[in-house]
């Protein structure tokens, strides 16, 4: 996985609160079994003003000139600030491929879907939590100045605006650990095998009927 | 000392250690499908790694199979090779496996049941986030991303943080003809797709225990849908009854001892939530959703909400959105709202006793002529052989209904099932978001009988006429 430090980026806004991994990345993509090549089709139906799917070469298509991503000055975005609920909906970690993929290093929501918040940190997209109020505040500046950025630092856990004012937010330690140093986690666990072999061998005792199948 | 609850008790017998706040959880029962796997397989190959515990793995086909004849295979070349990659990763990796041609295929959230590899007090996963059905059970049951199958492929344990716990209580006696869709709909209508984000909701009172295991899974099914990873039912003889006696379900001496300690998988009378709903069961209508949010639901007797009366900016930007998409109209009143197509089936509402639910509405009269398709996915092919041993697709059939064959179909539409741009749907199914059903598509979320119900009027209309 790669690694997370501090992160200057442009910020992208979309105002919209719920937006569902179906939205981020629709089904007929879900049929790809790699983990690359999803990119061109983050929120396709919004993105593009003609269906897509896998078969179809995406360069060919119309892109929507209404949708927020596609404006000439979102270009580049690496931060998305978005509302409620970010991410809900199905468990697709297809959805964090694809905004990573897309060039999203992080997310900025008032509050993120539980499945979502977790796979985006396997993929080395940072989910920050911001109050709401400071997500409006954000949302504000980011309509009234073009080429608005912001720095995000993982370490001190701060987001920091172009006029310096800062906002605190808070990640879990082990999280944070492991996006820092781009961890392979299924190592971490393997380093406790002992521990699980152990943890077997008293529930097969405890609960046979769990084992025998 | 408080009591504990449900969530705590099957939590606590499942963590293996704890560091800095994080648990190392163990999985007994690992669900794997073709969409959301063969990145995990093709990870663990690349570095390496064993299968920790083959035997905790069910294997099975769903998203992307065809639910019409399947003697030509798939057509689909992209989701034929998904289908076929899990083919050789269970082969490869000797895994239990129901794959297309085998009776018991189907919905993994309805095979896992259905076997009895789902057993109370287990700690169950799956690629999917509707594994939340499974806690119907009294097991803690939660759908996790492709990097996380790949772990518990790998080790058979995830790291994980405590929910909080929310309590949603639906006391009293629902009115006849009110389903565990209605109200597991209305429960989303009250807290909100947010309101269970950061919980394990378990879901108690008088109007739950009074559920059938299928309307218990249905209530679980959906805990996503109100944010939550998972929804738990206490066990009771209802989940006893139903478990014993499968392929997977344990016998004899064992069986014994485990019914022993199922019964002990409730919350203490003592045990203190950090949050509880309170829900009135007599104040529950037939649901019909309206908008592009499984909040977004009506009682079928109301009307479509206006946008300006909502206070909140940002909600009701959402809400104008949704009815554009929708094309409807604040004031619309649900049963003026027609209907194109009708679905019944999903891992929501496709077991034995939604089917009969649908078919004793439907039995005797035919699918409105402006409807241009009704169809029918049994959830699984031991489900659509019982339907069939009881004559329910006789019923379906001379009603104008298709009668498919097993899969999640139109629930996601990643197989053929889809619905075309513009066309309305009253689906059994989960989510009723933008394009879920096939892009353009207009998602209305229904129970078996409403969906039946406005399939033979044409719009929807209250079950209960029928």
């Amino acid at each position: 996985m790669r690694a997370f430090e501090t992160l200057d980026g442009l910020v992208a806004p979309m105002d919209l609160p719920n937006v569902d991994t179906d939205a981020i990345i629709p089904k007929q993509y879900l049929k790809s079994i790699k983990r690359t090549g999803f990119g061109p089709n983050a929120f396709d139906n919004w993105r593009y003003l003609d269906e897509g799917g896998p078969e179809i070469d995406d360069s060919s298509r119309r892109l929507n000139p209404d949708f927020v991503l596609n404006q000439p000055r979102y270009q580049g975005a690496e931060v998305l600030l978005a509302r409620e609920n970010f991410g809900c909906g199905s468990s697709r970690e297809h959805a964090v491929w694809a905004l990573d993929q897309f060039g999203f290093r992080v997310v900025i929501a008032p509050s993120f879907a539980d499945i979502f918040f977790n796979n985006a940190f396997k993929s080395g997209l940072l989910p920050v939590i911001l109050p709401e109020a400071v997500v409006n505040q954000l949302f504000e500046e980011v309509a009234a100045s073009e080429g608005y950025r912001l720095t995000v630092d993982l370490d001190n856990e701060c987001v920091s605006t172009p006029s310096g004012e800062r906002f605190a937010f808070e990640t879990d330690p082990t999280r944070r650990e492991k996006l820092r140093k781009g961890l392979d986690e299924i190592g971490m666990t393997l380093q406790h095998a002992e521990a699980i072999r152990a943890y077997e061998a008293k529930r097969a005792v405890e609960a046979p009927w769990l084992f025998s199948a | 000392m408080a009591g504990r609850t449900l969530y705590d008790k099957v939590w606590d017998s499942h963590v293996v250690r704890e560091e800095d706040g994080t648990a190392l959880l163990y999985i007994d029962r690992h669900l794997v499908h073709e969409v959301t796997s063969p990145q995990a397989f093709e990870g663990l190959k690349l570095a390496d790694r064993p299968v920790w515990r083959k035997q905790s793995i069910l294997a099975v086909v769903d998203h992307n199979v065809p639910t019409t004849d399947r003697n030509n295979g798939i057509s689909d070349p992209t989701a034929r090779l998904q289908v076929e990659t899990l083919d050789d990763n269970a082969a490869e990796q000797d895994l239990t496996y129901f794959g297309i041609g085998d009776v018991r295929q189907g919905i993994v959230h309805v095979i896992g049941p259905e076997q009895g590899a789902t057993l109370p007090g287990m700690t169950v996963v799956c690629g999917d986030s509707h594994t939340s059905t499974h806690g119907a059970f009294g097991a803690l049951a939660f759908g996790i991303g492709t990097s996380e199958v790949e772990h518990v492929l790998a080790t058979q344990c995830l790291p994980q943080q405590k929910s909080k716990s929310m309590l949603v209580s639906v006391d009293g006696e629902v009115v006849a003809g009110v389903t565990a869709k209605d109200i597991v709909l209305h429960i989303i209508g009250v807290i909100g797709t947010a309101g269970g984000t950061g919980y394990t909701i378990e879901f108690g009172g008088s109007a739950i225990r009074a559920l059938s295991m299928e309307g218990r899974m249905t209530v679980c099914n959906m805990s996503i849908e109100a944010g939550a990873r998972a929804g738990m039912v206490a066990v009771d003889d209802t989940t006893i009854e139903y478990v014993q006696g499968r392929p997977f379900s344990p016998r004899g001496d064992i069986a014994e001892r485990a019914v022993a300690a199922w019964r002990e998988l409730r919350s203490d009378d003592d045990a203190v939530f950090d949050q509880e709903v309170r829900i009135d069961a007599a104040s529950i209508q037939p649901q019909v959703s309206w908008g592009t949010s499984p909040e977004m639901v009506a009682p079928v007797d109301g009307v479509v909400p206006d946008p300006s009366a909502e206070a909140d900016e940002t909600r009701a930007a959402g809400m104008r959105k949704a009815l554009e998409y929708m094309d409807l109209k604040p004031g619309t009143a649900i049963q003026d709202i027609p209907v194109d197509r009708v679905f019944i089936g999903s891992c929501t509402n496709s077991r034995i006793e939604d089917l009969r639910a649908a078919a004793s509405v439907i039995k005797g009269r035919k699918v409105a002529n402006s409807v241009t398709q009704a169809m029918v996915v049994p959830g699984s092919g031991l489900v659509r052989k019982q339907a069939e041993e009881e004559g329910l697709d006789a019923v379906f059939i001379a009603a104008g209904f298709e009668w498919r064959l097993p899969g999640c179909s139109m629930c996601l539409a990643m197989n053929p099932d889809k619905l075309l741009d513009g066309e309305r749907c009253a689906s059994t199914s989960n989510r009723n978001f933008e394009g879920r059903q096939g892009a353009g598509g207009r998602t209305h979320l229904v129970s078996p009988a409403m969906a039946a119900a406005a399939a033979i009027a044409g719009h929807f209309v209250d079950a209960r006429q029928f």
